[in-house]
């Protein structure tokens, strides 16, 4: 088991130092220079050297990557240049917007895809069957940014229960910030309800073929006892697989759900950091991405091993 | 004949293929023929409605939104096409040699490929765009880039099992080439995985396009694009909701469809697999 974890450990480190190294030469060979970039072709020659020298542009490559993974490693990640404060602390603050839209994004599209995929299954080839994947086929095919606009026109300006944008910050009390998220969480969450519902169904459907359910019902269990009880939790297995690939996703979401709903997250941090040609914060708030991408996808693998023992040996099955 | 009736007990196959068939049909009868130019403004005639003025309405220039929605399937199709081939044939070709080499060379390039995975096309497409400029190269190589490991992973999988097989073994032994063996024998069969994820594919190229243009890194204005028609009716949400809701059909229709035919396919090549 301990072998195991860090052979996985060590490949979590390799990954993350092979992305980080891809962003950066992406970002460094691109042709363009940051320096005139961010001056504008107008800017004197003497004005670009000193701001070249400034942002260590002058340095070996490799010298300018480690020095950017060593400040990344210590919460240091350079200077914004339009916002002229740390990068670290903008991502801080950004980060009070993405990671609650995040997790209330998860909760809206695992509420509906669990009950919704093991109804399907349970009752396969019925009228509920026929309809939860109509849903399903609907959601996976429209564009959450999309479905943020629809949400804009019937819940803001239509009925105007909702506000159609923006976000007043914590600052302003629980209720109106979280109210602020909800439409924005719902575009956001439909999508990926869409998948995991097909892939509930498709995983309770092969677990209640398997003997132990039958033995389960055998013991006198009721159908909806051995469902619950037996057939629904070994088929989260594959779920939880599915939700650890849907977080690329649901960062690919967030960056175009924060833009509709005019949320200061992160995702509209990148985006602006483009429109204005902040190449420190572009790069920096792509690693973080990256890396949660990542390490998510790393914390689902180690949670297999606790769940399927088989795993644990080396080599795994 | 089998396969016939095969294809005849599947109408999510015909669907799917059906809605595919008129997606394509659009895109190429807008290079020949729309209602109007759509790029033509009719200030006079703007924002007006579905049926009040030409079929679908209006925008905000008085730009006929149904021509602006043909020349926007062109422009978001052959994006999406142009991605999911060069990305199809760059995975395919590092699957096949992932599975012929086998050992470090396959772990190797599999984690190559988990790392560029790891990096959303949107992500992609915005650094890219830092640099190129916006436009229509820069959203196909993010996409393509975003479809590599994709498609070699899909392929390397099936490609493994190909190379165990005795027929496999039979023709090394009598001294064929792996790059021979892996055109006769291993493509050949690897081919109905390609074709259907090329279907799954191509939707949610289609769907990331969108994205691109909607945040403006897709197809540089006054090309329609479905995404950009979508992020211009923001601003006239509450005074012309049809701007944004028929863009928005048109990608779930185009994704939909395609999804569809992914899934008819495949049940039909590989019937074991369960589509859900």
């Amino acid at each position: 088991m301990i072998a195991v974890l860090a052979r996985r450990a060590g490949g979590l480190i390799i990954t993350l130092l092979a992305v980080s190294f891809l962003i950066f030469t992406v970002m460094d060979v691109l042709p363009g220079d940051p320096a005139e970039i961010m001056l504008g072709t107008s800017a004197s020659p003497d004005t670009l050297a000193a701001l070249r020298r400034e942002m260590g542009l002058d340095l070996p490559f490799l010298v300018r990557y480690l020095h950017w993974l060593g400040g990344a490693l210590t919460g240091d990640l350079g200077t914004s240049y339009t916002y002229g404060v740390p990068v670290a602390g903008l991502i801080g603050e950004r980060l009070q917007v993405t990671v609650p839209l995040a997790i209330l994004a998860l909760a809206i599209s695992i509420g509906l895809a669990i009950p919704l995929g093991v109804l399907a299954a349970s009752r396969k080839s019925s009228v509920a069957d026929f309809l939860v994947g109509l849903f399903s086929h609907f959601s996976i095919a429209v564009p959450g940014f999309w479905v943020g606009l629809i949400l804009i026109i019937v819940f803001a300006t239509t009925l105007g229960i909702m506000p159609a944008g923006g976000f007043p910050g914590w600052a302003a009390g629980f209720w109106p910030a979280f109210k602020a998220l909800i439409l924005p969480a719902v575009a956001l969450g439909l999508p990926q309800a869409g998948v995991l519902t097909r892939v509930t169904r498709t995983a309770v459907l092969d677990v209640l073929g398997e003997d132990f359910v039958r033995t389960a019902r055998a013991k006198g269990l009721t159908p909806r006892a051995a469902l619950w009880l037996h057939a629904v939790p070994n088929a989260l297995i594959p779920v939880v697989t599915i939700l650890g690939l849907q977080f690329t996703f649901l960062i690919a979401g967030a960056v175009l759900v924060e833009n509709v709903f005019n949320l200061p997250g992160l995702g509209r941090l990148a985006y602006q950091a483009l429109a204005q040609r902040d190449i420190i914060v572009m790069q920096d708030v792509v690693l973080f991405f990256c890396a949660f991408v990542i390490l998510m996808n790393f914390a689902v693998d180690i949670a297999y091993l606790f769940i399927d023992p088989r795993l644990r040996r080396e080599g795994g099955v | 004949m089998s396969l016939f009736r095969s294809f005849c007990r599947r109408p999510q196959l015909w669907l799917g293929a059906f809605v595919t068939a008129l997606l394509f049909a659009v895109a190429l009868i807008s290079l020949v023929w729309t209602p109007l130019s759509p790029s033509k403004m009719q200030i006079v005639h703007k924002l007006k409605g579905p049926f009040d003025h030409g079929l679908l309405g209006t925008d905000q220039f008085g730009r006929d939104v149904a021509s602006m929605l043909m020349v926007g399937t062109w422009n978001s199709l052959s994006t999406a096409l142009a991605a999911v081939i060069i990305g199809g044939v760059a995975g395919t070709a590092i699957g096949l040699f992932a599975a012929a080499r086998q050992g470090f060379v396959e772990q190797l390039l599999m984690r190559v490929c988990d790392v560029i995975f790891a990096v959303p096309p949107i992500l992609s497409a915005m650094m890219l765009g830092a640099f190129l400029g916006a436009g229509r190269f820069t959203a196909i190589i993010a996409i393509a880039t975003f479809m590599v490991p994709v498609f070699a992973r899909v392929v390397l999988g099936s490609a493994r099992q190909i190379w165990a097989r005795d027929y496999v073994t039979a023709a090394q032994s009598i001294g064929k080439r792996p790059l021979g063996i892996t055109l006769v024998h291993i493509l050949p069969n690897v081919a109905g995985q390609i074709i259907v994820q090329t279907a799954i594919q191509l939707g949610l190229a289609i769907l990331t396009e969108a994205g691109l243009s909607f945040l403006g890194l897709g197809m540089a204005p006054p090309a329609p694009s479905w995404g950009r028609m979508l992020a211009d009716s923001q601003t006239y949400l509450g005074l012309a909701p049809w701007l944004a809701i028929l863009p928005g059909l048109s990608i779930a229709l185009a994704v939909f469809g395609l999804n569809m035919l992914g899934d008819g396919l495949r049940d039909v090549i590989d019937p074991r697999a369960e589509s859900g």
